[in-house]
C-alpha cells in the first residue's frame, strides 16, 4: 500500500503518469515547426501490439474500438499496432511486445492452431481477450456442421494450447478493462519503477487467471465457478455484482443470494470475475480513485 | 492499526434538516438527503436504493427481478430499486437488516434506466464491488464513469431474511408486519413495534444468525465510498459522517452551503470516534482471525481466501 500511495503522490497529484519517457508533446509541438512534428513522436517508445483473430464474433474487436477517442490516444502515443485484421493494413503475426487474441481455437483448423502458435512465438505478453478466448465461452456449445466448413466442430480456449499471460475476460470485454490493461502493459514494459509496480498490482490478478483453473475442469468458466469458489466456500455477502454483470442475465438474487439459471449460462466467467468475493486487491481497489485519474490523464 | 477508518478528508457529526426526513430515516437522514440533494441539483438522475415490499407492488418495474413467488415478498425485505423521486427515496428510508444486492441494479440503471449519473447507497462491501467494477469492468461496459455518488453506510454484519424472522418472530415474539423499526446499537439489537413495545435481543444471540460471508469482511465504515455514514460515534439522530473522495468531497460541501445539513464537530460529540475506532478494530481484528482459521480448516486443507 506504502508503495502505491507513493506512485500516486508522485505521479497522478503533481503529474499525471505521462509515462516519464514520453516528451512532452506540447512542450515539442510549440518549440518546433509543424513538419517534424511527425518526427518527434515518441514513436521509439511505444510498445508494440498485435491482434490475432480466432473464433470469435468480432464483438471483442468492436470493443476495442469503442474506446473511440481514447483508442486514438492510444495509438498516438503508447501503442504501435502492428498487425490486425479489420483495423489494421497487415493482418498477418508479427514480432510484437504484446499480442490479443481473439476468439477461441478451432482445433479443426490448421491455419488457426499455426497463427495461435505463432502469435506465442512472436509476443512476449499473450492476453487471450474475451470470453472465448479465455473460457471457451459461447463457442464450447459448437457441435460443427456449418458451412462452409461444417467440419470445424471442437474449439478450446488458448489457454489449453499455449501458455497464456494475461486474461481479459467478458461478453464482450468492455471497452474500458481492454484500456485499462493496455495502459497497465505501457507502464510495465516502459514506465518508470513505480509505474511497473502499479502496473504489475494492477495486471496481478489478471494474470492470476490463466493458472488458477476454473471449478469445471479445464478452462471452462461458468456460473459453478460462483458456486463452488465463492457461494460454497462460504465467502458470498450478496453484493448483487454478478447479477449486473452477467451479459445473458442468466443471474437472479433470491433472498440477496444469487440463482444461476446454468440452462442460460453461456459460460462466460463475467459473473465470478467480477465478483469482489473472487478476487480483490485491496492495494490497487482502495487506490481506485488516483487509478481512475491517472488513467484518465494518460488518454487526454 | 490506523487504517481501520479508510481514507477521508473529513469527519462530522451531522443530522438533515429535514424534519419529514428524519421522521423516516435509521438515524439523521444523512442518505436519504443527500441522495435528495444530488437529484434536486443534477449530480445524479436516479438513486439504487433498498425498497420495500409496499414499493414494490406500486411499482413493479422500478425493482430487481428475482425468482422468488412475486405475490408474497415478506415486510422487511429489502429490494434493490432505481428511484429518481424524494418521494420515492423517502419510502426506501431506514435500515433494513437483511441482504438488499444493491449492486445487482448498477448495470441496468444505466439501460432501460437510461441513467447518466448514478447514485448508489450500500453496505462496504458493496462499495467494494462498485470500485472493483469501476477498476476492472469485466461486465460493466461503461458503468463506472456513470457512478456519480456512492453512498456507503457502516455495516459490522449483515443477516439472511430467514434470521431477521427467526429473531423477530421467534426470539422477539412479534410478528414481522407490526415491527416499526430495528436497530442495532448500544450492544444491543432493538425491535420497536408499530404499537410502541421494544423488545431488546443481546447481541449473543443474534451472532450466531449472521451472513457467514460478513466473517471475512475487513471494512467497518464503508471505506471506499465517496460519503458513508453510520450511526455510531454520534449521538442518538445524529450520524458520523465520513467525506473520502474528490467526488464527495464537493458534494458535502455544496450540501452543507445549500443548508442540508447541521453538523457538529465530531471531537465534541460523545461517544466520537474513540468509539467507532474502537468498533472498528474489533471487526477487523476477528475477521482477519476468521480468514487465518480458515487457512487450517480441514486436515491440511484451506477454505478460500479472497484477497490477493
Ligand atoms: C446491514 C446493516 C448493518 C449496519 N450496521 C451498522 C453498524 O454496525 N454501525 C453503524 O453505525 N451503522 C450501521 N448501519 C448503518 C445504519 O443502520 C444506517 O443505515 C445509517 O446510519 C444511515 O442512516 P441514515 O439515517 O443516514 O439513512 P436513511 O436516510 O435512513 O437511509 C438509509 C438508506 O440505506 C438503504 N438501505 C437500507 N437497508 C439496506 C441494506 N440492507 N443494504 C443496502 N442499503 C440499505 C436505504 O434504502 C436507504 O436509502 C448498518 C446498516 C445496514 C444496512
Ligand atoms: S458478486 Fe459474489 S459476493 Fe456478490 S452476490 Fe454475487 S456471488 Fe455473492
Ligand atoms: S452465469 Fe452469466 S456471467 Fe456467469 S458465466 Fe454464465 S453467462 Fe457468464
Ligand atoms: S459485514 Fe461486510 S460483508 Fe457483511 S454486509 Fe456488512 S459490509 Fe457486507
Amino acid at each position: 500500500m506504502g508503495l502505491l500511495s507513493s506512485v500516486f503522490k508522485k505521479n497522478v497529484s503533481t503529474e499525471p503518469p505521462k509515462p516519464a519517457a514520453a516528451p512532452s508533446r506540447s512542450a515539442d509541438v510549440a518549440a518546433k515547426p509543424a513538419e517534424t512534428k511527425k518526427e518527434v513522436k515518441p514513436v521509439a517508445d511505444k510498445i508494440t501490439l498485435g491482434y490475432t483473430h480466432l473464433s470469435g464474433c468480432t464483438g471483442c474487436t468492436v470493443a476495442l474500438a469503442d474506446n473511440y477517442a481514447g483508442l486514438l490516444t492510444l495509438l498516438d502515443r503508447y501503442v504501435d499496432l502492428k498487425y490486425m485484421p479489420t483495423l489494421a493494413d497487415v493482418r498477418h503475426v508479427q514480432k510484437v511486445d504484446v499480442s490479443f487474441v481473439e476468439g477461441s481455437v478451432c482445433i479443426n483448423d490448421k491455419l488457426a492452431v499455426e497463427e495461435l502458435k505463432e502469435t506465442r512465438e512472436k509476443s512476449t505478453i499473450v492476453v487471450a481477450l474475451g470470453g472465448c478466448a479465455c473460457y471457451g465461452n459461447i463457442t464450447r456449445f459448437c457441435r460443427g456442421g456449418q458451412q462452409n466448413q461444417p467440419q470445424h466442430e471442437a474449439y478450446l480456449p488458448i489457454n489449453e494450447l499455449i501458455k497464456v499471460d494475461v486474461f481479459i475476460p467478458g461478453c464482450a470485454p468492455t471497452p474500458q478493462l481492454i484500456r485499462n490493461v493496455a495502459v497497465m502493459a505501457y507502464l510495465l514494459l516502459k514506465g518508470t519503477k513505480e509505474q511497473k509496480d502499479l502496473a504489475t498490482a494492477y495486471l496481478k490478478p489478471l494474470m492470476a487467471l490463466p493458472v488458477q483453473g476454473t471449478a469445471c475442469g479445464a478452462s471452462t468458466a461458468c456460473f459453478c465457478d460462483l458456486m463452488t469458489n465463492v457461494i460454497d466456500q462460504g465467502l458470498c455477502m450478496g453484493c448483487g455484482s454478478c447479477a449486473s454483470a452477467c451479459p445473458v442475465n442468466a443471474i437472479t438474487h433470491e433472498y440477496g443470494k444469487p440463482q444461476g439459471e446454468r440452462d442460460l449460462c453461456i459460460k462466460c466467467g463475467a459473473c465470478y470475475n467480477q465478483c469482489p468475493r473472487s478476487w480483490f486487491s485491496f492495494d490497487v481497489v482502495e487506490n481506485y480513485e488516483a487509478i481512475n485519474e491517472a488513467i484518465m490523464a494518460a488518454l487526454q | 492499526m490506523g487504517a481501520e477508518l479508510g481514507k477521508y478528508k473529513a469527519c462530522v457529526s451531522a443530522r438533515s434538516t429535514d424534519k419529514e426526513i428524519l421522521k423516516h430515516a435509521q438515524d439523521g437522514g444523512i442518505v436519504t438527503s443527500l441522495l435528495g440533494y444530488a437529484l434536486d441539483t443534477g449530480i445524479i438522475d436516479g438513486a439504487i436504493v433498498a425498497a420495500t415490499k409496499d414499493f414494490a407492488a406500486k411499482h413493479p418495474s422500478l425493482i430487481m427481478r428475482d425468482n422468488s413467488n412475486w405475490d408474497m415478498i415478506e415486510p422487511w425485505r429489502p429490494i434493490p430499486a432505481v428511484v429518481s423521486t424524494k418521494a420515492d427515496l423517502l419510502a426506501a428510508a431506514g435500515t433494513k437488516y437483511n441482504i438488499s444486492p444493491n449492486v445487482s441494479m448498477i448495470k441496468e440503471a444505466t439501460r432501460s434506466f437510461g441513467l447518466d449519473k448514478v447514485g448508489i447507497v450500500g453496505t462496504p462491501c458493496q462499495m467494494q464491488a462498485v470500485r472493483k467494477l469501476q477498476l476492472y469492468p469485466i461486465g460493466a461496459r461503461d458503468v463506472g464513469a456513470a457512478v456519480a455518488l456512492a453512498v456507503g453506510i457502516f455495516c459490522m454484519e449483515n443477516f439472511p431474511y430467514q434470521s431477521i424472522l427467526q429473531l423477530v418472530e421467534d426470539h422477539a415474539a412479534m410478528k414481522m408486519e407490526s415491527v416499526k423499526k430495528m436497530e442495532i446499537g448500544k450492544g444491543k439489537f432493538w425491535i420497536y413495534g408499530k404499537r410502541g413495545q421494544v423488545v431488546q435481543l443481546p447481541l449473543k444471540v443474534t451472532h450466531k444468525y449472521e451472513q457467514p460471508g460478513c466473517h471475512v469482511c475487513l471494512d467497518y465504515v464503508a471505506n471506499l465510498g465517496d460519503i458513508s455514514t453510520g450511526s455510531v460515534g454520534s449521538p442518538d439522530g445524529w450520524s458520523t459522517v465520513f467525506v473520502r473522495s474528490k467526488i464527495g468531497d464537493s458534494v458535502w460541501a455544496n450540501a452543507m452551503a445549500a443548508g442540508v445539513f447541521e453538523t457538529q464537530p465530531i471531537e465534541k460529540v460523545k461517544p466520537g470516534l474513540e468509539l467507532v475506532t474502537k468498533l472498528a478494530n474489533e471487526k477487523i481484528t476477528k475477521n482477519k482471525n476468521t480468514l487465518e482459521s480458515r487457512k487450517t480448516f480441514g486436515v491440511g486443507k484451506a477454505l478460500r481466501n479472497p484477497y490477493i
